[in-house]
């Protein structure tokens, strides 16, 4: 028999659970879910200290390590003894019979990897100034492979590199600043204006609403690439990055909070409706306090569903926009701006190195919606 | 605080001393798509302090949106509702704004029929009795707040230990308890229970009807109750109304309209109550056909189409609300026809 005994939820901390607690532990029965939010937590922290992780710079290329495949790391000496972990440095060198420009490995030059190695110059969160970072390249005596001049002698580009020299790896999280963001940062937008006209139409009722849903309507109707093109030639040429990313967030919120609004309408009509909306009336509670104390938190959880949901969109919004050349542009970088860089057959076949930022939106992307789903099985907790 | 007499529309004249609430001329038309249905009309009766009214009818008879228009839950179309209020004026309640409202709310209260959705379920229960005080009395501190809750929690039943678990850990019946303390402690005079007890086991119907019965005992409420059980309103009731199709066809005091009803609707209603005895044989007044479409009423009496004691008369004439033998009635023959009631010594024997 106690085999068949489950554990049941009788405790007094169930019945004094909170709607939050609820859908927390529903949300932890779904593995999936759990195991995404784990690596979007992964992918959320990598950005946050990019700068710290990646060893290099944007602004660090080679033109020796143009296009060069991951560098192949060492874990055994000459002899076949076992040792630190050390790469080689490249050489060119011309071959005599096709006068071809071959790069090789240089057995002379013998770099080790270190942890926590010193590299270019950066400001950790914005304001620390230090030049840390987690791995990097030193000689025998453990001086950064570098020059005087803070040139790079031999680099360690475990995605290999671009067409510029610069470390794929590096660019990937420095990208995913932007990539990761930008869909939440629009999010927020979009969460604000569809909460509010939303609410709006859905509260009024009448003519208001009439005249938000047809906007809605003529908004949505028009496809949205078209509409980022033509959004976008509004952006005025040559501004800074971070003007840009505002700009680009402002468009992709643009388009998302129609589908936002829509939801909340016919949340604030249903909930509306709710008996214990009109006990509360009844009562004597204001119209705000029943907006703000029963109807809101009513419909909070679908929304956060929606936009974890709408979120793999955006970031598949921004890429595509970027890999389009409507967005970001190089050097700044974002996934789609990688991504560009792999548009043709030469890098898929020869460089094939080159589409591994596209694993990493696959990878979101795919985690986002995992997660949503999870969430959506967990946002009513009591049904 | 002194109000001022209110005068909006019709003046009002003072209630009667022995009445508290009269429904006056109610009506309430709902229009959709150019189709318009009453819902409740011209439905008047007069309730006197501390006693129950019950409403009974069958489901879309009009009982529940008359319910919600005497709470003003929805506006009503047509028709007055004259309350006289705790400071012993007369007011009309349809009539008021939002402002001249605010202090006579608190006097009418109502307890629903869905215990589920009646309660937030994103609300400790401690916030949920509790917001009428937050409304009505912001200024009251927290503790006031909470020994308040405490109080009317424990005259309803509930055990104060649980006040911080959230709806989803109690029962049907106990979340109707809880219903009921929201709705006591504002101290209200009136309240209305709509199905107030449908909703739950017969056992817990019992338990939640005696403890409507002792609140009334212990506070002097008035209860306008509203059900389409007929043993149940029999039980709580001193008077009852019944409606069919959005108007009253019959109001008197409970035993002598369930012992000899004046109205063919009552009577078949009547007959189809279940008796708890086995050996009992159900002589059911089976009645004719469906209840006829509310948009489009038949003529004359809205009984007519399914009255067994129809005449020619009935289907061109509507019949009035009147006086017959001290009860109110809407039948032309009401003095003509001898009905059968509920048989009370078959009841009790059972």
């Amino acid at each position: 028999m106690a085999l068949f005994q489950k554990k049941r939820p009788t405790d007094e901390s169930y019945y004094m659970a909170s709607q939050w607690t609820l859908m927390w532990r529903k949300l932890q029965k779904h593995k999936l879910a759990k195991f995404s939010l784990l690596l979007l937590a992964i992918l959320y922290t990598g950005a946050l200290f990019a700068d710290f992780l990646a060893p290099y710079g944007l602004e660090e290329f080679s033109a020796l390590y143009k296009n060069t495949a991951p560098t192949r790391v060492y874990w055994t000496d000459e002899n076949g003894d076992f040792s630190r972990p050390y790469v080689y440095g490249l050489k060119k060198i011309n071959d005599r019979k096709t006068f071809k420009v071959i790069i090789t490995e240089d057995p002379e030059a013998k770099y080790y990897i270190d942890l926590f190695a010193e590299g270019c110059e950066y400001k950790l969160f914005g304001f620390i100034p230090t030049n840390i970072h987690l791995y990097g390249l030193v000689d025998e005596e453990g001086n950064p492979a570098r020059d005087q001049s803070g040139k790079t002698l031999a680099r360690i580009n475990i995605f290999g590199a671009d067409t510029n020299g610069g470390c794929i790896f590096s660019r990937v999280l420095f990208g995913s600043r932007v990539s990761l963001t930008v869909p939440f940062v629009s999010a927020a937008i979009s969460f604000v204006l569809g909460i509010l006209l939303g609410g709006i139409s859905g509260y009024f009722g009448g003519w208001i609403d009439n005249v938000i849903q047809r906007i809605i309507e003529v908004l949505s109707a028009i496809p949205s690439i078209p509409l980022w093109m033509a959004l976008s030639a509004a952006i005025p040429p040559g501004i800074s990055v971070s003007a840009m990313y505002l700009y680009i967030t402002i468009i992709l919120s643009f388009i998302g909070w129609t589908g936002l609004a829509r939801v909340v309408r016919g949340k604030f009509i249903s909930l509306r409706k709710e008996d214990y909306v009109t006990a509360a009336r009844l009562a004597g509670v204001s119209d705000f306090s029943i907006i703000v104390r029963h109807l809101v938190p009513g419909f909070l959880s679908y929304l956060i569903v929606n936009l974890t949901l709408g979120i793999p969109g955006s970031i598949l919004g921004e890429t595509s926009m970027s890999y389009l050349g409507l967005g970001m542009k190089a050097p700044a970088t974002s996934w789609g701006v990688l991504l560009k860089e792999t548009e043709d057959l030469v890098s898929v076949a020869q460089y094939p190195w080159r589409m591994i930022p596209l694993i990493f939106v696959i990878v979101t992307v795919l985690a986002f919606n995992f997660l949503g789903d999870g969430l959506r099985d967990a946002a009513d907790p009591y049904k | 605080m002194a109000r001022k007499h209110i005068q909006v529309g019709e003046p009002v004249s003072p209630l009667p001393s022995d009445v508290l609430l009269s429904v006056q001329n109610v009506s309430k038309r709902f229009t959709s798509k150019g189709v318009c249905v009453r819902a409740v009309s011209d439905v008047s009766f007069d309730v006197c302090p501390g006693e129950t009214v019950g409403i009974v009818g069958e489901s879309g008879c009009g009982k529940t949106t008359l319910g919600r228009c005497i709470v003003r839950a929805i506006d009503a179309s047509e028709g007055r509702v004259l309350y006289r209020t705790l400071s012993g004026e007369t007011v009309d309640f349809l009539q008021l704004d939002d402002r001249q409202m605010k202090p006579v709310r608190k006097e009418i209260q109502m307890i629903f029929q869905d215990p589920y959705s009646s309660l937030d379920p994103r609300m400790t229960v401690l916030d949920i009795i509790g917001e009428p005080i937050r409304a009505n009395f912001p200024h009251m501190s927290k503790t006031e707040r909470e020994a308040l809750v405490k109080e009317i929690a424990a005259k309803v039943g509930l055990d104060t230990t649980y006040l911080m678990r959230y709806p989803h850990a109690f029962s049907g019946g106990q979340r109707q308890r809880i219903g009921i303390a929201r709705a006591l402690i504002l101290n209200p005079q009136l309240i209305v229970c709509d199905e107030a007890v449908s909703a739950l086991d017969v056992s817990i119907q019992a338990q939640i009807i005696n403890l409507l019965r002792d609140l009334q005992k212990e506070l002097g409420l008035t209860y306008i109750f509203i059900s389409h059980d007929l043993s149940v309103v029999e039980h709580i009731s001193n008077k009852v109304g019944v409606m069919y199709l959005g108007r009253m066809v019959e109001f008197g005091e409970t035993e002598k309209l369930f012992a000899s009803p004046k109205h063919p609707y009552t009577e078949a209603l009547l007959s189809a109550v279940p008796v708890a005895d086995p050996d009992v044989e159900m002589d059911r007044i089976p009645l004719a056909g469906e209840i006829p479409n509310p948009a489009n009423p038949p003529s004359g009496c809205y009984f007519h189409t399914r009255c067994r004691y129809c005449t020619k008369r009935c289907t061109e004439e509507a019949p009035e609300l009147r006086e017959v033998s001290g009860r109110m009635v809407a039948c032309h023959q009401a003095e003509l026809l001898s009905l059968r009631g509920f048989d009370y010594s078959q009841a009790e024997e059972g």
